[in-house]
């Protein structure tokens, strides 16, 4: 008969240890490395937070296959990508730092709290030790703001607000993709130009914080060229039907319609308003006018044939000649069967950005990331050469302003790019009025 | 005096889609003492058998073109519809054109089948439940067609225009002698109107003088005597699940070209349509038409810019306002019988 050195008390105390370490979150597991989710062994793995369900869930769908393809390219699959052509070359296709890239993803449903819930289960369960992706402001400026208390590195998705890196700015976040100012600032040169200097705004804005950050903007930027804002209408973001907000437009005296909207807002104003003839109508003896600003090709499908010939910006747009989006389209294209969106663009050129800052920084110490990519200067992602500001984290690089095409060859070939609105251009100063109230504070590397 | 008469128009064709969704919803409550919350899914479903027979018509074979590159520099693959290669260009295109409009006889016989087997299949089930499992039991099934919906057809919107012939609008202020361009209306919405009117009076005509609709009439009043003298009403209430079905169908496929349809459309739509069928009067079948209107109308007036400068955000609470009033001062709603949900 053996005998057990197992004690009754001993088990126990040895259960609950070990219970105890595995239910601390795998962050505090890391703390001896001085930061949150500091990957250990031979995989680092970071966080998709894409809207997989919801009304974007086809622009997160898109998302989603540029961060696979990012992985698979960072990973050494693949033909490289814009690892081949992006102007910094350490990225050697072995991982990151030597470890293998895995990802999980999470669900935003463009919902602030779900998204910031699925952040939160992908740095604390997963061990995401960063987070990217996302379809709407009010998502990133949330997950942005749990990722700087959480202490990783944010890598925003598409994200328009002027708050995003304006009052809501935060050491941790980094943005790629443009914003309203900028929109503005490229749109309303082009606007004067074809439509003259002596026109009538009226804005039909989504009422949270993109639609009033890109409002601010456009009005600013047209009324400096001449134009006057007539009216500024808010309208719910629910709202589905738009034809009792269009239908006093043409008695107001406005001979130009501007949709501050997106998504399902832009299809639905932007058909409303088709449909009630406005682009047939002439005011003040001049033609009638509507344009959305912020045009996205996956949204402006919706939309149908009423986008022909309306103007809007872009962050970028598949048919760019540069090498780095031809690179870019050819990869996504052989692999999806289409074209890649805005939206995948600037999701896989942040993965490949934040893939390089730790390359460069010898570290996943978003610290040592977050000093890696202020202020440096790259090319080769599309955009021609663009600087990560140091002091507010948001990318200046050229825009570009699109109009809806009046004979597409595809369902894809729907925007034509006007102009190429040079980086100079859009750029402005941190401390200017419209991104002021906040301020970076300093990194949290967390744990 | 052009504002009110510009927002009485503009609440008309809200306040139809209103009304067919909500007399379809108190026709199934007064009939089978359901209250149905996937009805707006109905609606939904409506919509895209439109957008499917579109499809149909644009379905295509595909003709490389050496003359053109795709976005990869390949030769472009052009779809070439089959509709057009059978029937030559012009007449092809024009089958397209109309796909709506020939949508109304395409959703028909499907919109009564998906009614017949959601009530046999599911609701039947319900009948003796509260309420509040009724609720619970087609909220869910909605939730399931809507995402059955999105996995066929994608989360975005899907433009499907009405025929070229009613694209643009009409200037009523130029008809009335006003300025012109003080009143403009699409042709589509005003077809849209007339085709709610025409449904509902269908409606109203089917139960007032048919004997299958007297019969129904008398089962809505006393389901029991009507039963003790030997008449399946069970079955002839399963019918008109049916065709409530087919009335929301319709609703639907009018309403594509206004808005382009996607997934959620027909929640966006259920909690007004319940709002309408409550202001109303459960169970009354006039009630849900005067109250859809009525509503449709009052939320065109709160989106204009005068009464929003007065009272910031009132287009998005003037519905649920309004009903609070009147359930207040007519507990059972502006046409409403008495005992009908009061046990």
């Amino acid at each position: 008969m053996s005998k057990s050195n197992f004690t009754r008390r001993g088990v126990l105390k040895t259960g609950a240890v070990a219970g105890a370490g595995l239910a601390l979150p795998t962050y505090l597991n890391a703390a001896s490395h001085g930061f949150t989710n500091a990957p250990t062994g031979g995989t680092v793995t970071l966080g998709f937070n894409v809207p997989q369900t919801g009304p974007y869930a086809d622009e997160g769908a898109d998302e989603l296959r540029a961060y696979e393809l990012a992985v698979e390219h960072l990973n050494g699959g693949g033909d490289g990508g814009m690892l081949n052509t992006f102007s910094s070359k350490v990225l050697e296709g072995n991982g990151i730092l030597g470890k293998k890239v895995e990802y999980v993803t999470g669900d935003t449903q463009t919902k602030s709290d779900a998204a910031r819930a699925s952040a939160k289960s992908m740095i604390e369960k997963d061990g995401a030790v960063m987070i990217t992706g996302g379809s709407s402001s009010g998502v990133a400026i949330a997950v942005q703001g749990l990722c700087q208390e959480a202490g990783v590195i944010f890598m925003a998705g598409l994200t328009h607000s002027n708050d995003t890196t304006g009052k809501d700015k935060k050491a941790n976040g980094f943005r790629h993709f443009f914003n309203g100012y900028m929109s503005g600032a490229a749109l309303a040169p082009v606007l004067a130009n074809l439509y003259g200097n002596d026109r009538k705004a009226y804005h039909l804005t989504a009422d949270y914080t993109w639609g009033w950050t890109q409002q601010e903007s456009i009005a600013a930027s047209t009324e400096a060229l001449g134009w006057e804002t007539v009216n500024d209408v808010r309208t719910p973001l629910a709202a589905t039907d738009f034809s009792s907000y269009i239908a006093p437009v043409l008695n107001s005296g406005a001979d130009v319609l501007v949709l501050n909207h997106y998504g399902g807002n832009m299809v639905n104003s932007l058909t409303n308003a088709v449909q009630f003839g406005l682009r047939e109508k002439q005011v003040n003896g001049k033609n009638f006018e509507i344009v959305v600003p912020l045009f996205s090709r996956l949204m402006a499908r919706g939309a149908g044939e009423n986008i022909k010939g309306i103007l809007g910006s872009t962050n970028w747009h598949w048919s760019l000649q540069d090498e780095g989006s031809k690179a870019f389209v050819k990869s996504f294209g052989t692999k999806y069967g289409f074209p890649p969106s805005q939206a995948a663009h600037t999701c896989y050129v942040q993965t490949l950005l934040y893939a390089d800052a730790v390359a460069r920084a010898g570290s996943f110490n978003p610290c040592a990331v977050a000093e890696a990519l202020e202020g440096y200067e790259f090319d080769g992602l599309g955009n021609g050469p663009t600087l990560y500001r140091a002091e507010d984290h948001q990318c200046f690089k050229d825009v570009l302003v699109v109009k809806g095409k009046e004979n597409p060859t595809s369902e894809f070939d729907l925007l034509e790019v006007v102009e190429v609105t040079p980086r100079a251009q859009v750029e402005y100063a941190p401390d200017h009025p419209m991104f002021a109230g906040g301020s970076l504070g300093s990194c949290n590397p967390g744990a | 005096m052009d504002a009110i008469l510009l927002q009485t128009l503009n609440g008309l064709d809200k306040g139809s889609a209103y009304a067919l969704i909500a007399l379809g919803l108190t026709l199934i409550f007064g009939t089978l003492g359901v209250v149905n919350f996937a009805h707006g899914a109905l609606f939904m479903i409506g919509a895209f058998c439109a957008v499917t027979l579109s499809r149909i018509f644009s379905w295509s074979y595909t003709v490389i073109d050496e003359t053109k590159t795709d976005f990869l520099g390949n030769p472009l693959k052009v779809d070439v519809p089959y509709v057009q290669a059978w029937f030559g260009d012009e007449m092809g295109a024009a089958i397209i054109d109309w796909s709506v409009p020939l949508a109304i006889i395409f959703a028909i016989p499907i919109m009564i089948f998906i009614g017949y087997a959601m009530e046999r299949g599911l609701i039947k089930h319900f009948y003796k439940r509260p309420h509040a499992d009724q609720i619970l039991v087609t909220f869910g099934l909605a939730i399931v067609l809507q995402e059955v919906v999105k996995y066929y057809f994608g989360a975005n919107p899907i433009p499907t225009p009405a025929p070229d012939a009613f694209k643009g609008s009409f200037d009523f202020g130029a008809f009335l002698g006003m300025e012109p361009n003080a009143i403009i209306y699409p042709y589509w919405r005003m077809v849209y109107f007339m085709f709610a009117g025409i449904i509902i009076a269908g409606v109203f005509a089917f139960l007032q003088f048919t004997t299958f609709g007297m019969v129904v009439r008398a089962g809505m009043a006393d389901r029991e005597t009507v039963g003790l003298l030997g008449i399946n009403i069970d079955r002839r209430f399963t019918i008109m699940f049916g065709i409530a079905a087919a009335v929301a169908g319709l609703a639907g496929v009018m309403y594509t070209p206004i808005n382009s349809p996607n997934y959620h459309m027909g929640m966006d739509f259920l909690v007004l349509s319940f709002v309408v069928v409550v202001v109303g009067g459960m169970g009354s079948l006039p009630g849900a038409v005067l109250a859809g209107f009525m509503l449709g109308i009052l939320e065109s007036f709160a989106s204009m810019n005068a009464i929003k400068s007065l009272i910031p955000g009132i287009d998005q609470i003037i519905i649920y306002l309004v009903a609070i009033v009147i359930l207040l001062t007519r507990p059972r709603g502006l046409m409403g019988r008495k005992g009908v949900m009061e046990d």
